[in-house]
């Protein structure tokens, strides 16, 4: 078998021997067969009905809500009443902030919209640039010679383990006023009033939290590479430097490009932690919100709105993720390699 | 290069360390110190705020605040104002909630998902990429869009805050995860295990039931674990749709409300935040290996 | 690949639109709601739910009621203490018509929004309730569309705690209290502080800012916004400059009413803007620094006695209860002169009944009650309207954007005015 790696993708599937893996899987020709599609089908209906009723159904609901009116006062009894048909209306709402017929003032939900937009944005690149050095680094430390293994997988785990909701009680108490981290710091920042302050203590927990998940995975593409490639390399007179960008940083890429995929749609969702951790659930500091928390605002009032809302932050998200497996290479459904 | 290189798989179960150290000289003893503090890093890393959690629930409410790093004030007042029930808290009620919901979720998910690994990975069939693709969309899916929809039907009709409000979205993220590392471990296994139970007379559906599964059990533990720690740590949608007899833990702990009136408990959510985590940090413990080669076989997920 | 994916979603999608279609519409809470005529006369245990009961005054009067109504039990369900989130907590439970809140504490300004939503079980026929004796503005609180919905329990109006040791007489206006402030510096204390988090606490202490200081929030009919106006913006300002100034500490952007009470409490403030409950914390508490070192004064305006903004809860019962009769009994009991006189003494929240402030014996017991009598009396309520969480999120965020010197005082009352114009439209 050969030693160097090179993506393996849809196509080399089927006709190559599998290149990790126990065994070389038959060609293609020998495998089909006509009981077998039908039987695939039976095994495959569960899971089709069932995200079929819990994604595909309030999806289009959601859409279905998103062009209703929300309820209005009835002028003669003054008591809300359903709306009607509203075309467009909750979209431009959002996406161009008009209110009525006049543009949304600061101070109404919709005006705040696309500043949630960046803050999301904001939240995901600076965590998971952060996440991804840091897990990089992590990665190399643990790859390399060293006893006492289980100690540090456990370490490892558990702050993925840990309830993101737990999690982000644990840092507002280590980032209260009179909490351990001023104490360390020797500062007296009141953390949570502060905008920058704030959003720093999110990226924080959230990269304390996820950078431990993020070496592993990044450590199980490294481990696929094998050390005779290093040894070449030094024999050749590669210097470190040159061994990490020539050999690894290529070797490990699909395994992070899926990574990083995966991380920046989970902080693009993210709603506990700023949820938890600034207005002590409700949310309210627009400093920190992101899409999903001014869904859950949204909910509270205006049904209609929020699911108009909402189906524009999936939207948002597939068209990151589309991006993420057109332009960047993330290749996620590989029938051949190890993963997916 | 010859055929008996060694590739990863060969490593599986051994640290790929010593195999580096049979070919190499012994490492200078800086490298192995730079490791090792590498090393103590991580691990400070990981271990160092949760301790600070478990040193601050026993610790009394009046020194909260107390930076000791070791414990001191111990008392265990916080552990009972966590279970204490006069105050609108049902913390012990929030724990089984959670672990019925994790569980149903589990079940359900674990139950499609092994059906449908199978066929992923082990059968070819026209619209396989299809499918792939569906479920990766799933997993791609954001939580949110579900809330509004589904808050709306489950109130028109009589759902809110049963246990099926909060299973049904639930099973949203835990099926596509059950399915990828599920199909990773069905992928593993040798292709030598059907034809084997063909040739003895047994028909697909027997060598699956007694071949296939029974190995893949340990497969199937590992992502029983990943799937029950997904649905037990899940938070908005049971914010949105549970209510206070079905609340689970995620949400017990955000709205805790504390015995003295006038200051954050912070003692009292440190002490519920250790309770609703010592269990899972024994899964963790007690299965960390497992859970470490389905997570980067499969799940991607957080 | 890639695009096979796409289209295998979308085909989902497409599949199940068919089902939304014949999805119901949104039979959410119409006007004039059938669960109306539901229950009337049933009777049980029943479900009481409140905000944090920070004085302990609720579970004693709950303990009396179920002694002598052992088949009509109370339960007590405490919600946190965040006006914000028990406001949701109740919306998300009386929309999803939970029939496990009874009887509510609802805050005055919640009782429009509440009703014109159908959550509130209106108070006539055999669930009437006599308001005779009771303080008009309380009343009016509870009342939506000329009919009661909510029935007043306790009342409360903006007062101004002081350090009598250190002030020989309270300042009458805003000017003279920030001349005051030199006594704060001489003493390393703070001068003054009052709610000015992000929350609905926001919107009461900058509503007596532009109320105090001429300037009014909407118009009589409650919709139209008046607040873009040279006397508000000058209001909102008093408070803008404060905080610039150092005279508000910095920390008090984050403060809610607990967090000034502690740091009077702990001889940190001279002055704080605060509801009277502190009153009986400040005097009894083991913590308290200043017991007996402290007094209440109406609070300062721009030329004379500022306006306090109208606060306090009202009892209602939720269209879905079961067991309404037991409900407006027990209300009945929370209204009792005896049980008032209770609140009053261990919490000291204001009563509503009249009769109580000219009670000799109570006068003299808490020399506060003339002075919050004064309060109520002259207290503008914050805008009646059914679009309320939209309005008090434009004062709000308005109000914080100014204090934090983010945008001048002049265009917060204009955004204010704006967002306040299409938060009533509907939309």
């Amino acid at each position: 078998m050969a030693v160097e790696q090179t993506t393996p993708t849809i196509d080399d599937a089927d006709t190559e021997p599998r290149k990790t893996g126990r065994r070389a899987r038959p060609a293609r020709r020998e495998q089909l067969d006509p009981h077998q599609s039908r039987r695939a089908a039976l095994l495959i209906a569960p899971t089709i009905a069932l995200l079929l009723i819990v994604i595909g159904y309030p999806v289009a609901r959601a859409v279905w809500m998103s062009f209703q009116q929300d309820q209005s006062l009835d002028p003669a009894t003054q008591m809300f009443v359903p709306g009607g048909f509203a075309g467009l209306d909750n979209y431009k709402h959002w996406l161009l902030q008009q209110c009525g017929d006049a543009t949304c003032a600061p101070g109404t939900t919709a005006a705040g919209f696309w500043e949630v937009v960046w803050i999301t944005v904001f939240f995901a690149v600076v965590s998971v640039a952060i996440e991804l050095v840091l897990g990089f680094w992590f990665a190399i430390i643990m790859n390399g010679k060293f006893r006492g293994r289980g100690l540090l997988r456990a370490a490892v785990l558990v702050p993925w383990a840990i309830p993101t909701a737990v999690t982000a009680k644990l840092w507002y108490f280590i980032f209260a006023y009179d909490g351990i981290a001023n104490h360390l710091l020797g500062t007296h920042i009141v953390w949570f009033s502060d905008k920058w302050a704030a959003r720093a203590a999110i990226i924080v927990s959230d990269v304390w939290k996820t950078t431990p998940f993020m070496a592993l995975l990044i450590l199980a593409g490294l481990q696929l590479i094998s050390s005779e490639i290093y040894e070449a390399a030094k024999v050749d007179g590669a210097s470190a430097w040159q061994r990490f960008t020539s050999i690894t940083l290529p070797l490990v890429k699909p395994a992070l490009m899926v990574a990083l995929l995966f991380r920046t749609l989970d902080v693009l969702r993210m709603y506990d932690l700023p949820a938890i951790m600034t207005g002590g659930g409700a949310g309210d500091g627009n400093d920190t919100s992101t899409l999903s928390i001014l869904v859950v605002q949204e909910v509270r009032s205006n049904f209609n709105s929020a699911a108009a809302l909402s189906t524009l932050t999936f939207l948002f998200v597939f068209l990151v993720a589309f991006m993420f497996i057109r332009f960047l290479g993330a290749n996620v459904v590989d029938d051949g390699g190890r993963k997916r | 290069m010859a055929t008996t290189t060694a590739t990863a798989e060969d490593f599986a179960g051994q640290d790929r360390a010593t195999h580096y150290e049979a070919s190499q000289p012994k490492t200078p003893f800086w490298r192995t110190t730079r490791t090792y503090l590498g090393v103590l890093i991580i691990v400070l890393w990981g271990l160092l705020p949760f301790y600070w959690m478990v040193v601050t629930s026993f610790r009394d409410l009046q020194f909260t605040f107390d930076t000791t790093p070791w414990p001191t004030h111990v008392t265990l007042d916080n552990f009972r104002t966590v279970f204490e029930t006069n105050r609108g808290n049902h913390f012990g009620r929030a724990l089984v909630n959670s672990l019925i919901i994790g569980a149903v979720t589990t079940v359900i998910g674990l139950v499609a998902g092994v059906f449908a690994a199978y066929a992923l990975a082990r059968l070819d069939f026209r619209g396989k990429y299809v499918v792939l693709g569906v479920v990766l969309g799933a997993s791609m899916f954001p939580g949110v869009a579900l809330v509004t929809p589904l808050f709306q039907l489950f109130r028109n009709i009589g759902w809110f805050g049963t246990y099926q409000a909060l299973i049904i979205p639930d099973i949203s993220f835990v099926l596509p995860l059950t399915i990828y590392t599920l199909t990773a471990f069905f992928r593993e296994m040798p292709w030598e295990l059907e034809e084997a139970a063909k040739i003895d007379g047994a028909t697909p559906g027997q060598a699956f039931r007694k071949v296939i599964l029974p190995l893949a059990a340990p497969g199937l533990f590992t992502t029983a674990i990943l799937a029950f720690i997904a649905a037990w740590n899940e938070f908005l949608i049971a914010s949105q749709l549970s209510n206070d007899r079905t609340q689970p833990v995620t949400v017990a702990i955000a709205s805790f409300t504390g015995s003295q009136p006038h200051v954050e408990p912070y003692t009292a959510v440190m002490a519920a935040g250790t309770v609703v985590t010592i269990p899972l940090i024994v899964l963790v413990l007690a299965f960390q290996k497992r859970i470490v080669d389905g997570l980067t076989a499969g799940g991607v997920k957080g | 690949m890639q695009l096979k994916h796409k289209v295998g979603v979308v085909a989902l999608a497409l599949m199940a639109a068919p089902l939304a279609a014949c999805g119901s519409s949104d039979s959410a809470s119409a006007g004039g709601n059938s669960a109306f005529q539901d229950h009337l006369k049933d009777r049980g245990p029943i479900t009481y739910v409140q905000g944090k009961d920070n004085s302990g005054v609720v579970q004693p009067l709950l303990d009396k009621w179920n002694a002598a109504h052992p088949d009509e039990k109370v339960t007590l369900k405490e919600q946190t203490d965040e006006a914000d989130q028990q406001h949701d907590d109740l919306v998300r439970n009386l929309d999803a018509k939970n029939a496990d809140y009874d009887v509510m504490s609802v805050d005055v300004v919640w009782t429009a929004e509440f009703a014109a939503k159908g959550y509130l079980q209106p108070l006539e026929g055999d669930l009437a309730i006599d308001t005779n004796g009771m303080l008009q503005p309380t009343i009016d609180s509870g009342t939506y569309n000329d009919k009661l919905y909510a029935a007043p329990m306790s009342s409360d109006g903006g007062l101004l705690y002081y350090r009598s040791d250190l002030v020989k007489s309270p300042p009458k206006t805003w000017s003279e209290m920030m001349d005051d402030c030199s006594i704060a510096k001489q003493h390393h204390m703070d001068c003054y502080a009052g709610q000015f988090q992000k929350y609905e606490g926001l919107t009461v202490n900058a509503s007596e800012a532009i109320n105090g200081a001429g300037g009014s929030i909407v118009g009589d009919d409650g919709k139209t916004p008046t607040v873009d106006s040279p006397e508000a913006a000058k209001g909102l300002d008093q408070l803008v400059q404060a905080y610039s100034d150092g005279n508000v500490p910095k920390a008090a952007i984050t403060y809610t009413e607990e967090e000034g009470r502690i740091a009077f409490e702990q001889g940190k403030l001279l002055f704080l803007r605060n509801w009277p409950y502190c009153y009986s914390l400040a005097s009894t508490e083991d913590s308290s620094k200043v017991k007996g070192k402290f007094d209440v004064a109406p609070l300062p305006g721009a030329d004379g006695v500022g306006a306090s903004s109208l606060g306090g809860h009202n009892l209602a019962i939720s269209a879905y209860s079961d067991n309404k009769a037991t409900a407006i009994d027990f209300i009945k009991y929370m209204e009792s002169e005896e049980a008032q006189k209770f609140a009053l003494e261990k919490g000291s929240l204001a009563p509503v009944i009249s009769s109580l402030y000219q009670d000799p014996a109570l006068t003299k017991k808490y020399g506060y009650l003339p002075t919050l009598l004064t309060s109520i009396q002259n207290a503008v309520p914050r805008p009646i309207t059914p679009f309320y969480p939209a309005v008090t999120k434009a004062i709000q965020d308005n109000a914080y954007s100014a204090m934090k010197g983010e945008i001048s005082s002049q265009e917060a009352v204009k955004n204010m005015s704006d967002a306040i114009k299409s938060a009533s439209s509907g939309s």
